[in-house]
């Protein structure tokens, strides 16, 4: 789950990351009442999950409150390349004489974390890399060594850091380790980390990633999650604990079991619509390996309930639970459905007791439902089915 | 011969009291894996009876090791108590540990992984994985044991369902060893270890690669293939109709910019000499053809 600034911001507070005043506002008037608190000069930043919102003109200095007030009513409600603002964070305003760069984050090439630090802050750290890689300095670190007082000197000593400020930024990396491993997070990036007039170093603005395995030890991360962007079918879906994703422009309804096969049949979907005008998968769901009647007729409702969706393909390989139960629990969930269901079915069962599964649906003979032998077959029917 | 287990491998399950661990228990036995005791920390000295098979309950793994020989852990323990689980098993030294557990936050994965590197006694297969099976030798985790038999074909994949949608389109071959390295952003073993270990194993003579979007493991893996691996490689990548930012699934698979794409992927396997299927079924007949069968 990615943060907006602000949250970023108040987990940095919470772990003594130093941040300037902040808060977050939903309406000019709140923005009003934000800078008025704050005082002085105040930026109004856009709350979107998409770089370069500066450029489109979605940070802006503000003299007092009045003319918060005035320049949030002009970012909310902007789109910034199609993300709508909602939100704004009305920041304290600091003079800076210096921008540098740090983040932690998950190195899934090298199985482990990793520190990247550098004085080239405020940019691109993507164009930092590529084109002064020697001014970016890129540190592992392992779970169980972690970051102390005497790594992060060492990293921010690497990374060419000043002296003068070389022993405040080592405390704020630690502090930063700390904001990583204590809210299980997956990425923390302060870009840029500045330094002010007065000396002192301040984590203006900030990117955070929280680790959605870690949900049931991190209670206050649930209050973090983006109600607004998720779609109403994806927000049903996991309410009722299934793994589904919603995807533009398609119209053959998926389900299937396991993550690798499911994302295999979009594939198998995509190519085989080609052939009928371009038929593409409407989304992703993954009823697991148990694949019972309540969890098969809670992912049909789902996908019924889409009206993207022209036809479903089922696409189930029976492994511990064998074809025969799997289609047991299609017939159930048809029953369960009842009039709801309003589109055809292929169902392609193979694996474990396939023709005993297959006989059942024969026998069951619901007028939706059409069997396919193979995957390849059943994609090409349903991309049809979902041209007709 | 085969990779990682065979039929002298001892496993014991930790977590075997919970219903998830006796239930995969009773399946292992059925076909013929030598489990030889379980680990619940508090419930050590019960027996427990699985199918007329009398299994000793441990608290800690360098207990069960003691008493029984096991070289061989499978996890079932629940995401909250697999870090520790993991840790008591590279504490007590056991060659391989087979963690099926999902949903186990990274910070502990990279953790019980770091861990197992210092230690250097240890392998990890998973998390969240189908584990392992060398057909009619053993077989550790949840792959299904009756889809193939033994053969030539070595497997990997990060995908469970897809291993065995791919043993059985090619169950009348049969397989050396079928390995489910797990969707995780971190794993224990890698495409790679597993493309070494069959290229090392005499029993295997072709390998089907199965990778899936998210990271660059098998932008390493073609890497090393062309490198290292002279046996024949098929491939195959899912999730081209995946979007940018969507997490399909597995924790691990989710495309971030212009990396971690199948289609780059793909090229990359090519590029090295991998024949790519476009579908399962595609991939199978690739590896028939190799076969000549």
């Amino acid at each position: 789950m990615d943060l907006f600034e602000y949250q970023a911001r108040d987990l940095f507070e919470k772990h003594g990351v130093p941040v300037l005043a902040g808060a977050v506002a939903t309406t000019d008037e709140e923005a009003f009442q934000a800078a008025s608190k704050i005082g002085g000069k105040v930026v109004v930043k856009a709350q979107v999950k998409v770089g370069g919102r500066g450029k489109a003109g979605g940070v802006k200095l503000a003299v007092d409150a009045n003319d918060a007030k005035e320049k949030a009513g002009a970012i909310l409600g902007m789109d910034i390349k199609g993300h709508i603002v909602h939100q704004v964070m009305i920041a304290q305003a600091a003079p800076i004489v210096d921008e540098y760069y740090i983040s932690i984050l998950l190195d899934r090439s090298n199985r482990t974390f990793l520190v990247m630090a550098s004085v080239a802050g405020g940019m691109d750290i993507e164009e930092v890399a590529r084109t002064a890689p020697e001014k970016l300095a890129k540190v592992p670190v392992t779970a169980v060594d972690g970051i102390s007082a005497a790594k992060a000197k060492e990293i921010i000593t690497q990374a060419k850091f000043p002296a003068d400020i070389a022993d405040q930024v080592a405390d704020v990396l630690v502090k930063l380790w700390e904001t990583f491993q204590s809210e299980d997070a997956t990425l923390v990036e302060v870009n840029p980390l500045v330094k002010t007039e007065d000396g002192r170093i301040i984590a203006l603005d900030g990117k955070v990633t929280l680790d959605e395995n870690a949900e049931f030890r991190q209670p206050g991360h649930a209050a973090l999650v983006d109600h607004a962007a998720a779609n109403a079918l994806e927000a049903a879906a996991k309410e009722k604990g299934l793994n589904y994703v919603k995807l533009e422009n398609g119209q053959v309804g998926i389900i299937g079991n396991g993550a690798g096969l499911v994302m295999s049949t979009l594939d198998v979907v995509a190519y085989a619509g080609e052939k009928f005008g371009g038929m593409r998968p409407a989304n992703f769901l993954d009823i697991g390996g148990g694949a019972s009647a309540q969890v098969m007729a809670d992912g049909l409702s789902i996908i019924l309930g889409d009206p993207d969706v022209k036809s479903v393909f089922v696409n189930v390989f029976g492994g511990i639970t064998a074809c025969d139960a799997v289609a047991n629990g299609i017939v159930q969930a048809l029953e369960l459905l009842g009039a709801k269901a309003t589109k055809p079915i292929i169902v392609r069962l193979d694996g474990n007791n396939v023709l005993e599964g297959r006989a059942i649906l024969t026998a069951a003979n619901h007028p939706l439902v059409e069997q396919a032998e193979t995957m390849d077959g059943a994609a090409s029917r349903a991309a049809e089915l979902a041209a007709k | 011969m085969s990779i990682f287990i065979n039929s002298n491998s001892k496993v014991i399950v930790q977590g075997m009291t919970g219903s998830e661990g006796t239930k995969h228990t009773r399946r292992m036995l059925a076909s013929g894996t030598k489990v030889v005791g379980g680990v619940t920390p508090g419930k050590g000295g019960q027996t427990v009876d699985i199918d007329g098979h009398q299994l000793p309950v441990f608290n800690t793994v360098a207990e069960a090791i003691s008493a029984t020989s096991a070289n061989v852990s499978v996890v079932f323990v629940p995401p909250k108590f697999a870090k520790a689980a993991v840790i008591d098993a590279i504490d007590a030294k056991m060659p391989l540990v087979v963690v099926i557990t999902e949903g186990i936050p990274v910070h502990d994965s990279a953790y019980f992984y770091a861990y197992s590197v210092q230690k250097g006694t240890t392998q990890i297969i998973g998390p969240n994985c189908p584990g392992l099976i060398s057909p009619d030798q053993s077989n550790v985790g949840i792959i299904p044991a009756d889809i193939t038999k033994r053969g030539p074909i070595g497997l990997v994949s990060k995908s469970g369902t897809l291993t065995y949608q791919m043993m059985y389109e090619l169950r009348d071959i049969g397989f050396s060893t079928a390995v489910g390295i797990g969707g995780d952003p971190v794993i224990g073993t890698t495409h790679i270890d597993c493309l070494k270990a069959f290229q090392d194993d005499p029993d295997t003579t072709a390998i089907v690669m199965i990778g899936e979007i998210g990271g660059d493991a098998e932008e390493r893996a073609a890497a090393f293939i062309a490198e290292y691996v002279t046996k024949p490689v098929v491939g195959y990548v899912a999730g081209f109709t995946a979007p940018e930012g969507k997490t399909m699934g597995h924790a691990g698979a989710i495309v971030s910019g212009s990396s971690g794409t199948a289609q780059a992927k793909k090229d990359a396997l090519e590029a090295a000499g991998v024949k790519v299927g476009q579908t399962p079924s595609e991939t199978a007949r690739l590896m028939r053809a190799i076969l000549g069968r």
